[in-house]
C-alpha cells in the first residue's frame, strides 16, 4: 500500500512540475467548450437575428412572386436582393458572393391561377356546379419550376432546411390559391368566407419535465457534457507520453528491477490522472454555470443532476485512463503515442456521437459506435443532463465504462509481463 | 553469491549470440569486473542478471535464488546502477531517492535518514532540493548510484558507472563503492576504464563475442602475459586492436 501511495505522490509531483503542461491540460478543454458553444449558440442566433442575403430573380412579376417576396421578408430570415437575370444571380452564387438565389419562373401567377381554376372547375363540374358564364380555357399548362442556386460551399443540412422552408412556403401559397378559387366559384360575394384557410394541424414539442417544470435543452446542456467527455478522453495523450517518457529516461528500467508490481505503478498513474479528469469536469461545469451567462451563453443547468454527472465523469475518467495506460504500455516512443492518442480520441468522439448524433449515422457505423466508450459516456451524460434520468438508467453505461477500464488495464499488465518476462 | 551456468542470449533477428554458454561463479564480497570491447555482451549479461531480459538458455542463481521462483525476494537483494541516468529530471534529488527507496519498502523517518546520509556522503546534501535536470553529469551519476544502494543490496550490478564523469566524481564513486564492498556488498561491474578496473576489482573477466576469454585477479593476469605492463595490454593482446563498432 505504501508503494502505491509513493507512486501516487511521484505522479502528482511529475504532473505539477510541468506547470505549462498542466495549464494546457485544464485550460484548453475550457477554451474548446467555450468556443464550440459560442459558435453553436451564435450560429443559432444568427439564423434568428441577422439576415441571410438571398438573390431573387422575378420573371413572374405577378401576385405569386410578390407573395413569395413578402413571405420571405416576413420570415425575417432573409434579406432579399432583386436581380434582373438568372445568369447574373447564378454567377454571384457560384462565386460564393451569395449563398442562395431563387429564380421565379415566367407566368407563375397566371399559370397557377389557370391550373387551379381548371382543377376547381373540374371538381365542381362533377357535382354539377360548373360556372357556365366564365368557363376556363382547358389548355395544357406546363409544370412550373422555381429554381434554386446554392453556393457549393454551404453545408447539406443548411441546403436541406432552406429547400424544405421554401417548399413549405410555396405549398401554402398554392393551398391558399386553391381555397380562393373555390371561394370565387362557390360565392358571388368575395367577402363571404366559405373556407377557413387557417392551419388545422399544429405541432407542439413536449420536453422532459423536472418537478413539473418543463426542461428546455440548450446549447450548454449539449456542449458541456460532450466536450467534457472529449477533454476527459484526451487524457490518454499526456498519460501515454508520461509512460513513454519513463521508458526513454530509463526510470522504467529501474522500476523493473525494483520489487514493485506493474499494477502498483499503473495504480499511481490511475489515481492522479483520474483526479485530473475530475478537475477538468468540475472546471467545465463551473464555466457552464458561471462564465457562460456572463458571455451571453445559456447557463448550464445542473440542478439535481450534479451528483450523477460527477459519477458519469468518474467512470468516463476510468475508461479514459485505462485506454491511456494501454497506449502508454504498448507505445515505444512519443512519436507513436502522441499522434495515435490524439487521432484515436477524435475517432472515438466521432464514433461516440459527439459531432454527428449516432441515430444519423449509417447502420453499420451505428453498430460500431456501440463499441466506443465515448458513446457510453455521452449517452450517460445526456441521460443525466437532457433526459433527467435516474441512477438506474445510467448504470448500464457506467458498468461498460468500468469494464473497459478493467479490460484495458488488464491487457496492459499482461502485455507488460509478457514482454518483460524473465 | 552468484552462480551462472551455460547462460546464453540471442536477440531476435540477430546473426550471432550476444552471450554464449557462459559459466561464472562470483563469491560473496568480491568486486568483480566484467570487461570487454563494445558489443562483447557485457550489458546483455548484466541485464539478464538484473531480470531486464530473458536468457535464451542456461540459468543463474543469486544467493541461491532464481527469478522464476523468488522474483521479489531476489529483487530486494540486488541493486542496479544502469548505464543511463535512470532518474526523473523534473523531480529533485531527494524526491527521486524517496520514490525509489519507497519501492524497496523503505519509508518515513528511516528512509529520510538514509537518503540524507548518502546525499551527504556523496557531497550532494546542499543540492538535495534541486531538480535533477540542473545537475552535472557527475552529480547525476552519484544520485543514480545512491538510488540503487538505499536498500543496502547484497549484490550491486553497475553498468559503466563512471562513464562521462569528471575525475573528482569518479574518485568519489569508486571510493564509496569500495566502502560499500567492505560493508559486505558484492559488486559486479562493467567498464571500459581498464586502469580503473585494474585497481578497483578483486577479480575480472574479459569477455568477447559473448564468451569469457580469461578471468582472474588483475595482477595475476598482467603477470601471466609477458609483454603486458597493465590490464590494458592484456586486454589488447586478447581482443585485438581492430575497431568493434556494432549496431
Amino acid at each position: 500500500m505504501y508503494k502505491l501511495w509513493a507512486s501516487i505522490k511521484k505522479e502528482f509531483l511529475l504532473l505539477t512540475r510541468d506547470l505549462g503542461g498542466l495549464t494546457i491540460l485544464f485550460v484548453m478543454p475550457l477554451v474548446l467548450v467555450i468556443t464550440i458553444t459560442l459558435i453553436q449558440d451564435s450560429s443559432f442566433k444568427s439564423i434568428s437575428k441577422s439576415k441571410i442575403p438571398v438573390l431573387m430573380v422575378d420573371n413572374d412579376k405577378g401576385k405569386i412572386s410578390s407573395t413569395i417576396f413578402e413571405e420571405l421578408k416576413e420570415q425575417a430570415l432573409f434579406d432579399i436582393i432583386i436581380k434582373d437575370t438568372e445568369e447574373e444571380a447564378r454567377d454571384l452564387v457560384f462565386k460564393g458572393t451569395y449563398q442562395l438565389a431563387i429564380i421565379i419562373p415566367e407566368n407563375l401567377s397566371t399559370d397557377l391561377e389557370k391550373k387551379i381554376n381548371q382543377n376547381v372547375e373540374g371538381v365542381l363540374a362533377e357535382f354539377g356546379l360548373e360556372d357556365e358564364e366564365n368557363p376556363s380555357e382547358n389548355n395544357e399548362i406546363s409544370i412550373k419550376e422555381v429554381r434554386l442556386y446554392f453556393d457549393p460551399a454551404i453545408q447539406q443540412s443548411f441546403k436541406t432546411s432552406i429547400k424544405s422552408g421554401i417548399d413549405k412556403m410555396i405549398s401554402e401559397i398554392e393551398a391558399k390559391s386553391i381555397y380562393k378559387a373555390f371561394q370565387e366559384q362557390l360565392s358571388d360575394d368575395e367577402t363571404e368566407v366559405s373556407f377557413n384557410s387557417e392551419k388545422f394541424i399544429s405541432f407542439k414539442e413536449i420536453t422532459p419535465k423536472l418537478n413539473d417544470d418543463e426542461v428546455l435543452p440548450n446549447s450548454a446542456q449539449h456542449n458541456v457534457p460532450a466536450w467534457t467527455l472529449f477533454a476527459i478522453f484526451f487524457i490518454i495523450v499526456p498519460l501515454s507520453i508520461n509512460m513513454v517518457k519513463e521508458k526513454s529516461q530509463g526510470t522504467f528500467v529501474r522500476l523493473r528491477t525494483n520489487p514493485v508490481s506493474y499494477a502498483t505503478v499503473l495504480g499511481g498513474k490511475t489515481a492522479v490522472f483520474l483526479l485530473v479528469c475530475l478537475i477538468q469536469f468540475v472546471l467545465m461545469v463551473l464555466v457552464g454555470i458561471y462564465l457562460f451567462p456572463s458571455i451571453g451563453l445559456p447557463t448550464l443547468d445542473v440542478s439535481g443532476k450534479l451528483f450523477l454527472a460527477f459519477i458519469v465523469a468518474l467512470f468516463s475518467g476510468f475508461a479514459a485512463v485505462g485506454l491511456g495506460l494501454l497506449l502508454g504500455t504498448v507505445a515505444n516512443s512519443q512519436e507513436q503515442a502522441a499522434p495515435f492518442g490524439a487521432t484515436f480520441v477524435v475517432v472515438l468522439a466521432a464514433l461516440g456521437g459527439v459531432w454527428v448524433p449516432v441515430f444519423m449515422m449509417p447502420n453499420f457505423m451505428q453498430i460500431v459506435s456501440n463499441l466506443s466508450p465515448m458513446n457510453w459516456g455521452l449517452n450517460a451524460f445526456y441521460n443525466v443532463f437532457l433526459r433527467n434520468a435516474g441512477i438506474s438508467q445510467i448504470v448500464p453505461d457506467l458498468i461498460l465504462l468500468f469494464l473497459f477500464f478493467l479490460i484495458t488495464t488488464l491487457i496492459s499488465i499482461v502485455y507488460n509481463n509478457k514482454k518483460n518476462a524473465v | 553469491m552468484l552462480q551462472i551456468q551455460q547462460l546464453s542470449k540471442k536477440y531476435k533477428g540477430a546473426d550471432k549470440v550476444s552471450v554464449s554458454n557462459l559459466d561464472l561463479k562470483i563469491e560473496e564480497g568480491e568486486i568483480f569486473g566484467v570487461l570487454g570491447p563494445n558489443g562483447a555482451g557485457k550489458t546483455t549479461l548484466i541485464s539478464m542478471l538484473c531480470s531486464l531480459i530473458k536468457p535464451t538458455s542456461g540459468s543463474f542463481k543469486i544467493n541461491g535464488l532464481n527469478y522464476s521462483e523468488n522474483k521479489n525476494e531476489l529483487k530486494q537483494l540486488i541493486g542496479i546502477v544502469p548505464q543511463e541516468y535512470a532518474l526523473y529530471p523534473s523531480l529533485t534529488a531527494f524526491q527521486n531517492l524517496s520514490y525509489f527507496g519507497s519501492m524497496y519498502g523503505l519509508n518515513g523517518k528511516q528512509l529520510k535518514e538514509i537518503i540524507l546520509h548518502y546525499l551527504e556522503k556523496f557531497g550532494l546534501l546542499e543540492f538535495s532540493n534541486k531538480k535533477i535536470e540542473v545537475f552535472s553529469g557527475g552529480m547525476k551519476r552519484r544520485v543514480n548510484l545512491i538510488a540503487s544502494i538505499l536498500h543496502q543490496p547484497k549484490i550491486l550490478f553497475l553498468d559503466e558507472p563512471t562513464v562521462g564523469v569528471d575525475v573528482q566524481s569518479k574518485n568519489v564513486i569508486i571510493s564509496h563503492l569500495q566502502g560499500l564492498n567492505k560493508q559486505g556488498t558484492t559488486i559486479v561491474y562493467t567498464s571500459h576504464h581498464l586502469n580503473e578496473a585494474e585497481h578497483f576489482c578483486t577479480r575480472v573477466a574479459i569477455i568477447d563475442h559473448g564468451k569469457i576469454i580469461i578471468k582472474g585477479k588483475p595482477k595475476e593476469l598482467v603477470a601471466n602475459h609477458k609483454n603486458a605492463h597493465n590490464l590494458e595490454d592484456v586486454f589488447i593482446e586478447l581482443t585485438g586492436k581492430e575497431l568493434r563498432d556494432h549496431v
